[in-house]
């Protein structure tokens, strides 16, 4: 007998089989925010708090309507960036040769002696208070930004800024030296310490 | 005669629905590339504030969340203040430190100095509850905390 050509399988329930699986899927997974910013906590240890002068302290506070006190004064949050960034640029006693600063001799002597120091108080709400932890993690990217502009040509990386470079060595396909680039990195964080004291 | 066919009258040509598999199988591994099996079911609003100061959480680190907000449509039997979510289940704060041993443990001993908790909190809660929990952290050592936002500019979160 002739050999019959199988009979062909209908196509047609291949559609129904992907839209099940689609729904399943629409209906168990998420698309999962990963972003956001990144802090360390102070260990627990009680240690006395060494003797800071008053000028070299930027205080911040949160009262529980959301109002911004920065050293005294009511400030809005879009002013509270350039507030933070002359306060650590501020060079007081002209020991920091990386600095641009006024020199004002009731602000900080050196970013390494200057702590920005927060309060919140309870009722505060926590998109206030993340309002403001973003200005200030962002008052001391632009101060480490424009010195990784300084520095970053001499060591052969050009035209990157600190997120950048912290982007770059984290990057896995990023071609370059990364040894020297973490260096950088951590002579630009030494330069710049972030010192933000959170107190109860 | 029969060399001159007659012209179909009427009736369009059916739409062949060949491809519709293909689309639908195109949007099924854009879904499973894209998402992440979703770990634990939200029992809180929990609308993230924006900010544009950001990082992305390194996957490769082990990352544990707590989650903080008001309890939402379904479950207002549990009252209307921010809550703690820890898993699937609403946590006080004496929980969190049993949570956070129980995390490292399911972890290897090298990587438990790299857990990072990141606490997602609601927008509107207030930074009572978010200031307890830290004081908790800091309580059981877990320092590395990551504050989960959105991306944007942050003068839309003050309104």
């Amino acid at each position: 007998m002739a050999k019959r050509s199988a009979p062909e399988v209908n196509a047609g329930s291949m559609a129904d089989i992907a839209f099940l699986l689609l729904i399943f899927f629409l209906v168990t997974t998420t698309i999962e925010k990963d972003s956001g910013i990144n802090r360390k906590l102070p260990p627990m240890e009680e240690i006395d708090p060494p003797i800071i002068k008053q000028k070299n302290i930027f205080t911040v506070l949160l009262n529980g309507k959301d109002q911004l006190l920065v050293e005294e004064e009511l400030m809005d949050i879009a002013d509270l960036r350039s507030a933070a960034v002359e306060f650590l640029d501020n060079n007081g006693d002209g020991s920091c040769n990386y600095c641009l600063g006024k020199k004002d001799q009731s602000s900080s002597d050196n970013p390494d002696k200057a702590i920005i120091s927060l309060k919140n108080e309870r009722e505060t709400s926590y998109a206030a208070y993340i309002s403001v932890q973003n200005e200030l993690v962002a008052a001391y990217n632009v101060l480490r930004n424009r010195r990784a502009l300084d520095l970053g040509p001499g060591q052969g990386f050009r035209e990157m800024n600190f997120t950048q470079m912290q982007r770059n060595y984290k990057d896995a396909r990023f071609v370059g030296n990364k040894e020297k680039l973490k260096a950088l990195i951590d002579q630009i964080k030494l330069e710049f310490p972030q010192k933000l004291s959170e107190v109860q | 005669m029969s060399k001159f066919k007659k012209k179909k009258d009427g009736g369009l040509p059916a739409i062949s629905t060949a491809s519709l598999p293909d689309i639908v199988f195109m949007l099924l591994f854009f879904f499973m590339v894209a998402t992440v099996m979703r770990e634990n079911s939200l029992k809180i609003q929990n609308s993230l504030p924006l900010a544009n100061q950001v990082e992305k959480l390194d996957k490769k680190n082990p990352v544990s969340y707590i989650y903080m907000g008001k309890p939402s449509s379904g479950y207002e039997k549990f009252g209307t203040e921010a809550r703690i979510q820890l898993n699937d289940q609403f946590a006080s704060l004496s929980e969190v430190s049993a949570f956070i041993s129980s995390e490292r443990s399911a972890l290897r001993e090298e990587l438990i100095p790299f857990l990072t908790v990141a606490l997602k909190v609601d927008r509107e809660a207030n930074m009572g509850i978010v200031g307890d929990v830290k004081q908790e952290l800091r309580k059981v050592n877990a320092l590395k905390i990551n504050y989960t936002t959105g991306i944007g500019d942050v003068e839309a979160n003050m309104n």
